[in-house]
């Protein structure tokens, strides 16, 4: 249209311009690599032909391939040839979805699930969820603005409940001489807390140490925190991983509920479904009645609304479709309970391997351990050794993801760790 | 059996929260039982049928996503797919601009344009160096969002006069002045194009002057752009104040939205693109827009963004997009042009109806009062919003003639 001159003197000096440009980010601090997703970053720029990714979490089939399931491919199918639109969901995503995935948590005979008093909404996967439950926990959990985390935890636990307006606090979890559960420390821990404060619990395959709570000790626990009357919020991101079992996996969940706890839990569909990038979520409360459940899901609303509005549609629907559709949700379950058999035979070949080699140290807790992780025990500088030498990536924690072995790629993992152990690598 | 005994009164004082006014309406549409009603809230587009429509290139894009092989649900970097980020970039900020040559935009896809307006918010808020408290000016009106997305970010949302409803257009000098007075480097919310509510857009010679002012004045100016290529037909021509803003210097960022352009409203499909001084710092943005995401959403849902990068990247879908948008722009105009043609020649309604044709995108301001709004949604069954906001998109050729007769009834109090 119309090309528009504009007078020199009409513009401010160039001098103040610059001025004002240069100073706004100036003070902008670099931020740090992301620890996690910057393993993936440093094992792509590497060109090394046996290189190994055992960085973040994602499942990795026989031949170290992400694995699209055949019931989420088929869930594709279905839904594309029903013509769908690309409107916008509800604020609290799509209801057939949410409807499910509290179902596939708390069980379909859970007695809030029945009375209709447990409050839903989708979110961006468990990410997603564990914010919103911050959030909305920070703003209206009246008996504390404190989050207990175990010792360690999920990396992204920390800025996720901080920038939610918790604090964060930690109580013990991992024992790194026993490479298993400090049982004693954790009972300690909760029965010194505040009253009423809030406690994480990774309610099956713990992230990144793969050590979990027996069901006996999942009941001693609830004791205690009925005791302590602290509040549990589940972070579920696993289930149906850690066992091959859902109602297995969501045993702390569902015992908790049926103790009477007022529980919060945050599930991802990434993993048991494979939908990682496509961000399925759900973030669920229990409450006292349908009129509650109503009153909590409005002020959900108004948690979501100024960040994103309403939630993504394609991946909500690929898993209603799957939850929903009684011969896809078998082919799921089956498929769920091939890739959790197929880490768990991963486990035993590299306890194997390490033993056969004569590596220093007990290495009973890789078979032990459960879910995608593993807390190998490895030091920061033996992980780093890994990498340079070997083109080994995992975390600086030692942890590796089981997802990332096969039976390809195994011996020459366990021959570098071992070597690493033994000082030769 | 007991539920939740330990922690009963735990949720007791959460108050309800008040739904939002839009789905009030819409309910109330849905509940209607009156054969003629008319649906003018919709925030989305509707073909001729009153229909969703999904645009013939994505229909494409999906299928070729559907049959490829290779396809899988991994995660997105942090800050989304790049093919489809730098892609964005090169739409709105156009393929030649200054900005992305010298490296110096940080980009990052969102959650639609919510997302893109929080990101922008929340990045503000931790690294703006604010000229006193933290405040953001918006205009009055602006989507009623943009109180939320800044409040909780600690922003405090403040406003710049806007519209005039005198003239039913813009209140230039007003909004002028008002942005001479500001404390300088003051932060400003502009809509790019297709005013959200008005449809009330400046000029090029009016976005020319306003520019001055903000480099004058040192402000930041926060681009919200939702209707790229909806308000003309045309993207560059959509582009041109924030291309203007970028040619010039001003300090700004820009959120970006393909929910209407695209028609990909619930794939949430958006972009923030934030102009720095110098390639060093676009780096370190970036990597701060990485940490904020990080602890959100980990990173952005992919599908909405694959199909986007296929169309935005392959020269006949991008041109098939193109034919896309001009069919529902162009349907837009053609409403209200009708609407106009019914009113001022064969009804001949009192009052000017020039906005009607002059006003730019999916919305209305019709000029009417909240009273005559009420009646119409009352009597005529016509669901409009309190301000008299019409969604031009819930217009078609079996309804117009209806809505424009009750609208004429409503003006001269006979409904």
């Amino acid at each position: 249209m119309q090309a528009i001159s504009r007078p020199l003197s009409r513009t401010a000096p160039k001098s103040l311009r610059r001025a004002a440009a240069l100073s706004t980010w100036s003070a902008v601090p670099a931020g740090p690599p992301d620890p996690i997703l910057g393993v993936s970053e440093a094992f792509k720029a590497d060109k090394d032909p046996r290189k190994i990714n055992l960085g973040v979490g994602a499942y990795r089939d026989e031949h170290g391939k992400p694995y699209v399931l055949n019931s989420v491919k088929k869930a594709e199918n279905i839904i594309a040839s029903s013509n769908p639109d690309k409107e916008y969901l509800p604020i609290t995503g799509l209801a057939d979805f949410t409807k499910a995935a509290v179902k596939l948590a708390y069980g379909t005979d859970s007695a809030p699930l029945q009375a209709n008093s447990v409050a839903v909404t989708q979110s961006i996967s468990g990410t997603g969820a564990l914010r919103i439950g911050g959030a909305f926990l920070g703003r209206f959990y009246p008996h504390s603005k404190t989050i207990y985390l175990p010792t360690p935890s999920w990396g992204n636990h920390t800025p996720i409940f901080r920038d939610s307006g918790l604090e964060v606090k930690t109580y013990r979890y991992f024992d790194k001489k026993t490479v298993g559960l400090d049982f004693a420390g954790l009972k300690e821990d909760l029965k010194n807390m505040p009253e009423k404060t809030i406690v994480l619990f990774h309610a099956c395959a713990h992230n990144p140490t793969g050590v979990d709570p027996t069901p006996e000790q999942w009941k001693e626990i609830s004791d205690i925190v009925k005791e302590k009357q602290l509040f549990p919020f589940f972070d579920m991101a696993y289930q149906g991983f850690a066992s091959g079992d859902f109602a297995r996996d969501a045993f702390a969940v569902r015992h908790f509920v049926s103790q009477g706890h007022q529980v919060v839990v945050s599930q991802s569909f990434a993993k048991n479904m494979g939908l990682y990038g496509e961000r399925v979520g759900a973030f669920s409360l229990v409450t006292a009645d349908p009129e509650e459940k109503a009153r909590v899901e409005s002020q959900l609303k108004i948690v979501v609304r100024p960040m994103y509005s309403n939630p993504p549609l394609s991946g909500a629907r690929v898993a209603a479709t799957i939850l929903n559709h009684e011969g896809l949700y078998t082919e799921w379950e089956n498929e769920v309970k091939h890739m959790a058999n197929r880490i768990i035979s991963m486990r035993h070949k590299l306890y194997d391997n390490l033993v056969a080699q004569g590596t220093p140290g007990e290495w009973g807790h890789i078979k032990s351990q459960i879910g995608m992780f593993s807390f190998t025990g490895l030091t920061t500088p033996q992980t780093k050794i890994l990498a340079e030498k070997a083109h080994i990536y995992m975390t600086a924690d030692g942890r590796i993801s089981m997802a990332g072995l096969n039976g390809h790629n195994i011996d020459y993992f366990s021959e570098n760790v071992s070597n690493v152990v033994k000082g030769t690598l | 059996m007991s539920n939740g005994t330990i922690h009963a009164e735990t949720w007791s004082q959460v108050p309800l929260a008040p739904p939002d006014s839009i789905f009030k309406l819409s309910a109330a549409y849905k509940d209607d039982t009156f054969p003629n009603k008319v649906n003018l809230g919709v925030g989305a587009y509707r073909d001729d049928d009153n229909k969703p429509w999904v645009l013939p290139v994505v229909k494409k894009a999906t299928k070729i996503l559907l049959e490829d092989p290779n396809l899988d649900h991994e995660y997105l970097p942090i800050t989304g797919l790049p093919s489809y980020t730098t892609a964005a970039a090169k739409l709105i900020l156009g393929e030649d601009s200054p900005a992305i040559a010298s490296g110096r935009v940080s980009s990052a896809q969102t959650i639609s344009g919510t997302g893109a307006n929080h990101l922008g918010a929340l990045f503000l808020s931790r690294f703006y160096q604010f000229n006193g408290d933290k405040k953001v000016y918006l205009s009055d009106p602006t989507w009623v969002n943009h109180f939320a997305i800044f409040r909780n970010v600690g922003i405090d949302p403040l406003t710049y006069p806007y519209y005039d409803p005198k003239t039913i257009g813009l209140a230039f000098g007003a909004f002028l002045d008002t942005l001479k007075s500001l404390p300088e480097r003051s932060a400003v919310l502009l809509h790019a194009c297709a005013h959200n509510p008005t449809g009330v857009d400046p000029s090029r010679e009016q976005w020319g002057q306003i520019c001055d002012v903000f480099l004058a004045k040192g402000h930041y100016a926060f681009f919200d752009c939702a209707y790229q290529g909806f308000a003309s037909g045309d993207l560059d021509n959509d582009a041109w104040a924030v291309r203007e803003f970028v040619r010039r210097e001003v300090p700004l960022l820009v959120c970006q939205s393909f929910a209407k352009n695209a028609g990909l409203y619930g794939e949430r499909v958006g972009a923030l693109h934030i102009v720095a001084p110098t390639v060093e710092t676009a780096g370190r943005v970036k990597s701060q827009l990485s940490v904020l995401t990080r602890s959100e959403i980990s990173n952005p849902p992919a599908y909405g963004a694959r199909i986007v990068s296929l169309i935005l990247n392959n020269p006949e879908l991008f041109d098939e997009w193109k034919r896309d948008i001009k069919t529902m722009a162009g349907r837009i105009i053609q409403m209200r042009k009708e609407l106009y043609k019914l009113l001022t020649e064969e009804l001949k309604t009192p009052g000017n109806w020039d906005h009607i044709i002059n006003q730019i995108g999916m919305f209305s301001f019709t000029g009417i009062s909240p009273d005559q709004s009420q009646a119409l949604v009352e009597k005529a069954h016509v669901y409009l919003t309190q301000n008299g906001r019409i969604s031009m998109a819930g217009l078609n050729s079996h309804n117009v003639r209806y809505f424009a007769e009750s609208l004429d009834r409503a003006v001269r109090g006979d409904l």
